[in-house]
């Protein structure tokens, strides 16, 4: 018969372990429960996990990816930028920074005129004098320092993936001004695979291809691509974006004439006209009867060979 | 002209025990170690295979040694006077004899050269980081930015001091200071502008308090021109910002002596 001092010598190695089998139980528990939520937490978020912007910030994150585009904008005026209380013209920031994609230089010119009026004038000698401190003078990056905007516009990307315009804004820069073309088809790659539907980014990726590869094929593949996701987002809408299809048409009936396929080209000029996506009809139609010449002429039989 | 030289020789001991206060607590190595880990992991990021770019690194350099900054003056300058009641140490010190005057423009001094001591270190280690990505520095528009900003805490540390002689608690003057001066830097330039759409009695109070606020923002605009490669600021208007600095810090320490001198220190 054991003794009570016996007892307690036996029971010592048991208790001495039991703290050990007790954390290993709850740590047990702890990464079943966490298997079994992981998958119902990214059921909440929708973000499939992994985003940890997405996690931290929710959908805050479009206002700070708002507010990085804009200072993109900032820094492309070199600091010279009006504050929402000198603003009176109402100008959103993708106009701005598009503007080098989208403007003729006199309405840029005109629109920041405008701007820096309203900042050359001071109210008080406070203003007065702080203007000797703050950047007065507009300038835009030239030169290869247009580079100074790209840190901003991937941020803006990598916080708000489906906003568009980071995408086909930057890829200007990169491949017009800084000639990296390649980095700029990655970067609308990247915006292609958040935003599969956007004939915006589908028309700069086919420009890209025009213009910078003179791959005539892939660029027309992919602006038919674009067509295609327009008409399937824009055409049954009251207000369709018909700047973009002008631009799509247009660029289309140019690659078309310019591989001397007048047909496809008439083709793509009469839908324009169709849709009135042209600010500039009449134009559009003067090019459209010089096409239709054009076919004419190479439609006519070649007189035959003299004997 | 003895008793000038004694004054300004009590001022420099008391302002000589801030300063030593400054490294002797981790604040400093705590902001400095920060701002220099987040700028060196932001150097480190590759946009787009461009090497050169630097205006993103030195705008948040910049800004984190704007806030480093700010915090070292509002917190070191806060817990100055307080922490002397509370440790009773201020009798001894006015027993020696030190007039309050004295122990007002000392501790500022000391506040003042602490923050300037901090300052240069942090600017050297921004100059160095430009130096490895961009080709030269322009050594003037940096030496008016740390002026400018040495300046602008000038005004900050007299206001905090005030504070501290009206508010109770060392950590509220701070925060209500802290809340003031990013206020100011925010919309001190802009509130004659609010103040024009405004109605009648709140327009009126909007201008008043636009002209009766030191312009901050003035100081910080010097930080854009350092960014953005700007050039210099005309030497006379550093002059004049300078001047307008010193007459805000007179203001604010002729207002900490006034209330000090009448304030009962026992509890």
């Amino acid at each position: 018969m054991d003794t009570p001092k016996d007892q307690t010598k036996s029971q010592k190695p048991k208790a001495r372990w039991a703290p050990a089998l007790f954390l290993c139980l709850l740590c047990t528990t702890a990464f079943t429960l966490g298997a079994i939520l992981q998958q119902r937490v990214y059921s909440w978020t929708g973000s499939g996990g992994g985003d940890l912007m997405q996690v931290l910030l929710g959908n805050g994150r479009r206002v700070l990816a708002d507010q990085f585009f804009t200072t993109a904008d900032i820094y492309f005026h070199s600091g010279a930028y009006p504050s929402i209380f000198d603003r009176q013209y109402p100008s959103t920031n993708s106009a701005r920074l598009a503007r080098g994609v989208q403007e003729t230089p006199e309405q840029e010119d005109a629109e920041h005129d405008r701007e820096i009026a309203l900042l050359n004038r001071p109210i008080d000698w406070i203003e007065r004098f702080g203007r000797n401190f703050q950047i007065t003078k507009e300038t835009h990056l030239s030169g290869g320092k247009e580079r100074e905007i790209l840190p901003w516009l991937k941020l803006s990307a990598d916080l708000d993936p489906k906003r568009v315009d980071t995408y086909t804004v930057a890829s200007y820069w990169l491949r017009v001004h800084l000639g990296k073309p390649k980095e700029a088809e990655e970067f609308l790659r990247e915006g292609l695979l958040a935003n599969p539907d956007s004939y915006e980014i589908l028309l700069e990726l086919g420009r890209l291809y025009f213009e910078n590869y003179h791959d005539l094929a892939r660029a027309r593949n992919l602006w038919e691509a674009a067509y295609r996701r327009w008409n399937k987002r824009e055409a049954g809408k009251p207000r369709p974006d018909l700047r973009a299809l002008d631009q799509i048409t247009v660029r289309l009936a140019w690659l078309e004439e310019e591989e001397g396929h007048y047909a496809q080209a008439i083709k793509w000029l009469k839908v324009a006209l169709a849709k009135k996506a042209s600010p500039n009809p009449e134009g559009l139609e003067a090019r459209l009867k010089e096409l239709q010449a054009k076919l004419k002429e190479a439609e006519a039989p070649s007189p035959a060979p003299k004997a | 002209m003895n008793r000038i030289r004694a004054s300004i020789s009590t001022i420099w001991a008391v302002s000589g025990i801030v300063i030593k206060e400054l490294y002797r607590r981790k604040d400093f190595y705590v902001l400095f170690v920060v701002t220099a880990v987040i700028t060196l992991m932001m150097a480190s990021v590759n946009f787009f295979h461009e090497g050169k770019i630097v205006r993103y690194l030195k705008d948040i350099c910049l800004l984190l040694i704007w806030i480093s900054a700010l915090v070292i003056a509002i917190a070191t300058t806060a817990r100055q006077l307080p922490a002397e009641r509370e440790s009773r140490t201020i009798f001894p010190l006015l027993a020696k004899p030190v007039t309050r005057g004295q122990v007002v423009v000392g501790k500022f001094l000391g506040c003042w050269l602490a923050c300037g001591i901090a300052l240069v270190v942090f600017y050297v280690f921004f100059g160095v980081i430009c130096l490895a990505k961009q080709d030269h520095i322009g050594f003037w528009q940096y030496f008016q930015a740390i002026w400018l900003q040495w300046g602008m805490l000038a005004i900050v540390i007299g206001m905090v001091l005030l504070g501290s002689v009206v508010f109770s608690a060392p950590s509220a003057n701070a925060t209500i200071c802290f809340v003031a001066v990013v206020s100011i830097l925010i919309l001190g330039s802009h509130l004659h502008k609010i103040a024009i759409t405004e109605p009648e009695p709140l327009s009126v109070l909007l201008s008043s308090l636009y002209f009766l606020i030191p312009h901050l923002e003035w100081f910080y605009a010097v930080r854009d021109r350092l960014v953005f490669d700007q050039n210099l600021i005309p030497w006379v208007d550093c002059l004049l910002a300078t001047l307008y600095a010193a007459a805000y810090v007179a203001i604010f320490l002729c207002g900490t002596w006034m209330l000090f001198r009448r304030r009962v220190l026992t509890t």
